[in-house]
C-alpha cells in the first residue's frame, strides 16, 4: 500500500556537483534531475560511483569544499531553492525537515554522548523543548523503533549497542522532528539480512503513519523491489532510467538496466543459472568516455552514442530513459 | 570415509579466549565453532552461509589448519590434517587454497600482480626460469587477464581485476580444493556477476572443489551444489540448493530466506514474510539448549533445556530441530 501523493516534496533539476582533485575535474553527479512527492519513497540505484551518494549530500548542502563544489543545476524543497539558502537557513533545514541516516552508524553516532543526549539535541534545537519534554518524546522514539527496555538504555552510549540497534536508533534521531524527507543512504549495507528487514519494516511502517517521503539510496535491486514506489537507476552521475518499481523490473528499457537486473543472482532462479554479464569496467569518472557514459559496455552502442549525450525521454506512462535505441530494438533477458 | 567425499569434518570445535585484565585472565570465550560436523564431495561447491557472527569464516580457516587451538578433525582424501606435523602439512597446503573477500587488503601493494600470482610457485618450487615465466603468464589469461598486466601493482587494478589477481594466485599450486570467503561481497553488482561465471568456469575446467562462504543468499543459490546455513557457531540445516530453498526446515533458514528480497517486486509481494525479533546474541554468551530458541516462533520448552542433533530427515537433508 502505497501513501504517495500528488504534492512534490523535492524537486532536483539538472543538478551538478565536481570535484577537483589531482587526476583532474571529477563529475560525480552531472545533470541528475528527478523529483519525489509527499507520501512517496524513490530507490535511488547504481553501482559505486554513479553519484547517488553525492547527490544527497549535494540536497543537504554537505558537499566538502575544497575539493567538491555544485556547480549547478536547482534543487526545490517545498518551494524554495536550497542552492539559494544561506548556511543559517540549511541549518534550520537539516534534521529538522530533511533528515539523513547514513550507512555506518559506528561512525554517524557521536562515541561519547549518550543516546539520550543525541536524540534529545534535534527535539532541543528544532522544537524548542525543555529538557524534561525532549527526555519524554526521546523515550517514546526509541520505543517506536523498537529499542527493547527504552527508558533504561536511553542512557546508554552507542557503543553498547548493536549495528542493527545504532540504526534504529539513527531513525529515531532522524524522525524526531518529523521530516518532510528522509534520505537513508545505504542504511542496510553493514548490516546482516535479517536486521536489514527488520529496520526496513519499520522505515515502512513510520512512513505509512508519518506521510515522510523516503529516498532509499542503495546498489541493492530487492531491497528497492520490495520498498520503494519508484526508482531512479543512476551510472556516471546521470539518470539513465526513471520508472515506477513494478514497471521498471517489468520493463526496463534501457541496457544498463536490463544488464543489471540480468546480472543479479535471484533467489526463485534455477541453481547454476548464467549470470549475464555486463562487460567492461565501471567508469572512472575523471576521464569520461565522451557521447553517453555507457557506451563502451553497451552491447548496442551506435556511432551517435560515442558523439551525444542522450536526454531523458518519455517511453511509458511515467516511465523515461536516456537513450538513442529504438526501445524495439532492445532485447529483454 | 565415502569416495567421494574430499573432506570431512567431524566435530569441528574452535573457541578463541577472551582475556582481560593486567594478567591476561582467560574470563571467557568466544565460542565461534562450537561443534560442527560436514562432508564436501569431490568436484561440488558447497556453500556456506550464516550471518556475522556466526562461525563461517573461522570454520574455512580450521579446514585449512590456519589456528591453533581447534579441536576434531579435518580429513582431506582421508588423511586427517590435524595429526600432520608441520612438515607435512606444509606440502599438504598445496591442495587447498583460499580466495579472500577484501580485493584491496589480501594484495600485498609492494609486489606486482606478477609476483603475487607467481609467489605460490616458488614457495613450493614449482617451476623456475621461462616456466615459471610461461606459468604466470597462463594464469593471467586464465582470469580473464592479460600477461602483460604483470608489472602493474595493485592499486593499479579495479576491485574486479584485484579479486582475479586473488584467484589466479589461489590457482598457481593447481589445488583440489578452494575456500572462497565471501569472494563477492566487496564488489558492485555487475563485477559481481563476472566473478561468479569466472569461478564457476574454472570449477569445471580444473576439476576443482569449493567451499563458498557467504552471507548473500542470492549468491550461494546460484553457484551452490549443496547448502550448509550456520547459526551462533551450529549447523542448522544442510541440503541441496534446491531443496533449501523449495523445502527450507529449520525455522532460522526460513526466516533468513524471507529476509532476502528477490529483485521482482510482483513476486516479491506473493512471498510470506517472517520477522525476526532481536539480534544475534554473542558468540560468547549463547543461549541454553537450542541456541535459536529465544527468536523462534516455533519454540517449545524441549529447546531452551536440550541442544537438537543434526540429523537426517529426508534425502540428503539434515536439520538440528527439536520441531522438525
Amino acid at each position: 500500500m502505497t501513501t504517495a501523493t500528488n504534492e512534490k516534496v523535492l524537486e532536483v533539476n539538472n543538478l551538478k556537483t565536481y570535484f577537483y582533485t589531482q587526476e583532474g575535474e571529477v563529475k560525480a553527479v552531472d545533470g541528475l534531475s528527478y523529483y519525489i512527492n509527499k507520501g512517496e519513497s524513490v530507490g535511488l540505484v547504481g553501482e559505486s560511483a554513479c553519484g547517488k551518494s553525492v547527490s544527497a549530500l549535494s540536497i543537504l548542502r554537505l558537499i566538502p569544499y575544497p575539493p567538491g563544489i555544485i556547480v549547478g543545476g536547482e534543487i526545490i524543497f517545498q518551494g524554495e531553492d536550497l542552492l539559494k539558502s544561506t548556511e543559517a537557513e540549511m541549518r534550520h533545514i537539516r534534521g529538522n525537515r530533511i533528515a539523513m541516516i547514513f550507512q555506518e552508524p559506528t561512525t554517524s553516532l557521536n562515541p561519547v554522548l549518550t543516546v539520550k543526549r543525541q536524540v534529545s539535541e534535534a527535539l532541543e534545537l528544532h522544537r524548542s523543548m525543555d529538557k524534561d519534554a525532549s527526555l519524554e518524546e526521546t523515550i517514546r522514539l526509541l520505543k517506536l523503533v523498537g529499542i527493547p527496555d527504552a527508558e533504561r538504555r536511553a542512557g546508554d552510549y552507542p557503543f553498547q549497542f548493536s549495528g542493527g540497534m545504532q540504526q534504529r536508533i539513527m531513525i529515531a534521531m532522524a524522525l524526531s522532528c518529523d521530516p518532510a524527507l528522509l534520505i537513508a543512504d545505504e542504511p542496510t549495507t553493514s548490516v546482516d539480512v535479517t536486521v536489514q528487514a527488520q529496520l526496513l519494516e519499520i522505515l515502512a511502517d513510520l512512513r505509512e503513519r508519518l506521510g515522510t517521503a523516503v529516498i532509499i539510496i542503495t546498489h541493492n535491486l530487492g531491497v528497492v523491489a520490495r520498498y520503494v514506489d519508484r526508482v531512479n537507476v543512476m551510472y556516471a552521475g546521470r539518470l539513465v532510467e526513471t520508472a515506477p518499481t513494478d514497471e521498471l523490473y517489468g520493463d526496463p528499457k534501457h541496457p544498463y538496466t536490463v544488464g543489471l537486473l540480468a546480472s543479479v543472482p535471484r533467489l526463485d532462479s534455477e541453481r547454476k543459472e548464467t549470470l549475464r554479464v555486463i562487460q567492461g569496467l565501471p567508469p572512472n569518472l575523471a576521464r569520461l568516455p565522451g557521447g553517453c557514459s555507457f557506451h563502451p559496455r553497451c552491447d548496442y552502442a551506435m556511432p551517435q552514442c560515442r558523439e551525444e549525450m542522450p536526454e531523458l525521454e518519455k517511453v511509458g506512462e511515467n516511465h523515461f530513459r536516456a537513450c538513442f535505441l529504438d526501445v524495439k530494438k532492445l532485447k529483454k533477458e | 570415509m565415502k569416495n567421494d567425499h574430499l573432506i570431512e569434518v567431524d566435530n569441528l570445535i574452535m573457541w578463541f579466549p577472551v582475556t582481560a585484565g593486567v594478567l591476561q585472565k582467560r574470563v571467557a570465550d568466544v565460542k565461534a565453532v562450537d561443534g560442527i560436523s560436514f562432508f564436501i564431495k569431490s568436484g561440488e561447491t558447497l556453500g556456506l552461509v550464516g550471518e556475522s557472527g556466526c562461525g563461517k569464516t573461522t570454520t574455512g580457516r580450521c579446514i585449512l589448519q590456519l589456528y591453533e587451538g581447534m579441536k576434531g578433525s579435518i580429513l582431506f582424501e582421508g588423511i586427517d590434517l590435524t595429526q600432520l606435523k608441520r612438515e607435512q602439512m606444509r606440502r599438504m597446503r598445496r591442495n587447498m587454497q583460499l580466495i579472500f573477500q577484501d580485493p584491496y587488503a589480501s594484495l600485498d601493494p609492494r609486489m606486482t600482480a606478477g609476483d603475487i600470482i607467481g609467489e605460490p610457485l616458488k614457495v613450493h618450487n614449482l617451476a623456475k626460469g621461462k616456466e615459471y615465466k610461461d606459468q604466470v603468464a597462463e594464469l593471467f589469461r586464465m582470469v580473464e587477464l592479460e600477461p602483460y598486466m604483470a608489472d602493474r601493482y595493485p592499486h593499479e587494478f579495479s576491485g574486479g581485476q584485484r579479486q582475479r589477481i586473488g584467484i589466479a594466485r589461489a590457482l598457481a599450486v593447481r589445488p583440489k580444493f578452494i575456500v572462497c570467503d565471501e569472494p563477492v561481497s566487496a564488489l558492485d553488482v555487475s563485477i559481481q556477476a563476472q566473478i561468479i561465471t569466472l569461478l564457476e568456469r574454472l570449477r569445471g575446467e580444473l576439476n576443482l572443489t569449493y567451499l563458498f562462504i557467504a552471507h548473500d543468499l542470492s549468491v550461494v543459490r546460484n553457484i551452490s551444489d549443496r547448502v550448509a546455513v550456520m547459526y551462533l557457531g551450529k549447523l542448522a540445516e544442510v541440503t541441496s540448493s534446491d531443496e533449501l530453498y523449495r523445502n527450507p526446515l529449520h525455522p532460522y533458514t526460513i526466516a533468513l530466506l524471507s529476509a532476502v528480497p528477490i529483485p521482482d517486486p510482483v513476486i516479491d509481494r506473493t512471498r510470506e514474510r517472517i520477522l525476526l525479533t532481536g539480534d544475534v546474541p554473542s558468540p560468547m554468551f549463547p543461549p541454553s539448549g537450542c541456541n535459536f530458541h529465544p527468536r523462534c516462533h516455533m519454540a517449545i520448552e524441549q529447546c531452551s533445556v536440550e541442544q537438537p542433533e543434526l540429523r537426517l530427515v529426508g534425502e540428503e537433508h539434515w536439520v538440528a530441530c527439536h520441531r522438525v
